[in-house]
């Protein structure tokens, strides 16, 4: 199953804003970003940043007020399988065992029962997960739940894998541990990755380039490119270095909300 | 203690209570005798109907009505319950016709059903549908309505079209509250046939309890009422299998 020729994402003028009137809020204004394909850029800010907003929009879920954007040159007009989506609470489907949500995109696509079989084994493989093949999401621990989700956006084969704070329910260890897989996954299946995070941490060890999103309304503050090679050590002087640097960037616009 | 063992003792329980009392009466003379049936006695009226072919006769007639009333009624407040959960202006639309319709005891409207289908079988039918399909209509609206919108978003990313999200999401995320229904639907289609059977009916359990009355004979009216409980809890037993069957390994999640 190969990614689609082209899978880059460009945003153009991107706003969003809820309600009318006195009451209207503005989620998101202006935004402008392009995603190059097999690219995982981290939207990172403080919540209310717009940063889940603009996943939504990217996913089809939410229809921007203005502006335009462009996955592969096409015109996003709702969600589609050409893009993946992980959520922060997983949202498997309860009646399905573990290998039925992973088959369930391609059971969509009319791919026949051996087929499905294959792709699932591959995908729960992937993601450590084969014993559990049968098991139901219920019976599964939290980390388990969001490898099978994993499974699942990666199994349908999109170009574009959108993740919402997928880790952000997770313990610290489960989190390190899922963080080293989706980089190990990331190196071999070479997707186009957008991932939501609130934790400085988390972007700098799995990103190429980090977009930090100002608060009320939410716009890119500035963009920094990660230049570290795959296979990243935390403690290494050059990470902890990109940490405080996005630090510091987070920390005036928090203060300046407090203001 | 085990649960079976307990359940079954409950049960014993409530029988020996019943000949102990039947019984005592007999030997006493407290009352009648005649008005308080001994397990002896209904199980003779059981024993004669039964070799006659009578209860059996019964038993299916009511069991048949129930059937068709309550099929015809179950697949309807399916289809209509997804609908007007799916379809806003159909749920602004039903919603105050049924909320009025509810409360409304169904046998109200039993003379009216007879009137217009006469004494045969289409007038029972008829009225097991009317009285089960609002209260099952309202339950699956509600357990769609109930349902987590994630679960569409996350199969709409995966390719879903709204044909699939019906059948493949919306169908079996609602399926416990669909059972749920179905178990109330088929209880009240039991309870609502016996009285449409005393009034408009030539054959029927619900007729045979009235045979007893205007027969004076109280053990056939013990009879019937005890065989519409076996009845009633063995369906019910039977469809919680069913729910279990559906629903295996669905723990919370």
């Amino acid at each position: 199953m190969s990614a689609a020729s082209s899978s880059r994402i460009e945003m153009q003028g991107v706003s969003k804003s809820f309600g009318a009137g006195p009451n209207r809020a503005i989620a998101l204004a202006e935004v402008d970003l392009d995603i190059e394909d097999a690219e995982l850029v981290c939207l990172l800010g403080p919540s209310g940043c717009g940063k889940s907003t603009l996943l939504n929009i990217i996913a089809g879920f939410v229809p921007p007020t203005t502006g335009t954007i462009l996955v592969g040159g096409r015109a996003v007009n709702g969600p589609g399988a050409d893009r993946g989506v992980v959520f922060q609470e997983y949202v498997l489907f309860p009646w399905l065992t573990v290998a039925g949500n992973v088959e369930f995109g391609p059971a969509l696509k009319g791919v026949e029962a051996a087929e499905r079989r294959r792709i699932a084994a591959r995908y729960l493989d992937l993601v450590g997960l084969t014993a559990h093949a049968e098991k139901y999401p219920g019976q599964l621990s939290g980390g388990m739940k969001q490898r099978v989700a994993i499974a699942r956006a990666l199994a349908n084969g999109p170009a574009i894998i959108l993740m919402d704070e997928p880790f952000g329910a997770l313990d610290a260890q489960n989190r390190e541990v899922l963080q080293d897989e989706l980089a190990r996954i990331q190196r071999t299946e070479k997707r186009t990755i957008v991932f939501v995070t609130h934790s400085i941490r988390e972007a700098v060890y799995l990103a190429d380039r980090v977009v930090v999103m100002t608060s009320a309304p939410g716009r890119i503050k500035e963009i920094v490119p990660i230049g570290l090679s795959a296979g990243r050590d935390r403690f290494s002087q050059k990470f902890t270095q990109y940490e405080a640097e996005i630090s510091r960037l987070v920390k005036a616009e928090v203060a300046k909300v407090h203001e | 203690m085990n649960p079976a063992a307990t359940r079954a003792l409950a049960l014993f329980g409530v029988l020996g209570l019943w000949a102990a009392l039947s019984w005592g009466n007999a030997l006493a003379q407290y009352m009648n005798p005649v008005l308080l049936p001994t397990p002896a006695d209904v199980a003779q009226v059981a024993i004669d109907t039964v070799r006659s072919g009578e209860l059996l006769r019964h038993v299916a007639l009511s069991l048949l009505r129930v059937g068709q009333g309550f099929g015809v009624a179950a697949a309807l407040a399916v289809a209509l319950g997804i609908l007007a959960a799916l379809c806003m202006p159909l749920r602004l639309l039903a919603e105050p016709v049924v909320e009025f319709i509810r409360p409304i005891p169904p046998l109200a409207f039993l003379p009216i059903f007879l009137a217009w289908f006469g004494l045969g079988e289409t007038s029972k039918v008829v009225f097991i549908g009317y009285a089960t399909f609002f209260p099952m209509f309202v339950a699956i609206s509600a357990s769609v309505l109930r349902i987590d919108p994630m679960l569409l978003r996350a199969a709409a990313s995966l390719g879903a079209s709204r044909t699939d999200l019906v059948w493949r999401v919306i169908l079996p995320a609602a399926m416990p509250g669909i059972v749920v229904a179905l178990r109330l639907g088929f209880g009240l289609a039991l309870f609502v046939i016996v009285a449409a059977e005393f009034i408009g009916a030539d054959a029927g359990l619900g007729h045979f309890i009235m045979e007893g009355r205007t027969f004076f004979d109280p053990a056939q009216i013990v009879l019937g009422a005890v065989l519409l409980g076996a009845l009633g809890s063995l369906i019910n037993a039977l469809l919680l299998a069913v729910e279990r069957r559906f629903l295996r390994g669905r723990v919370a999640s």
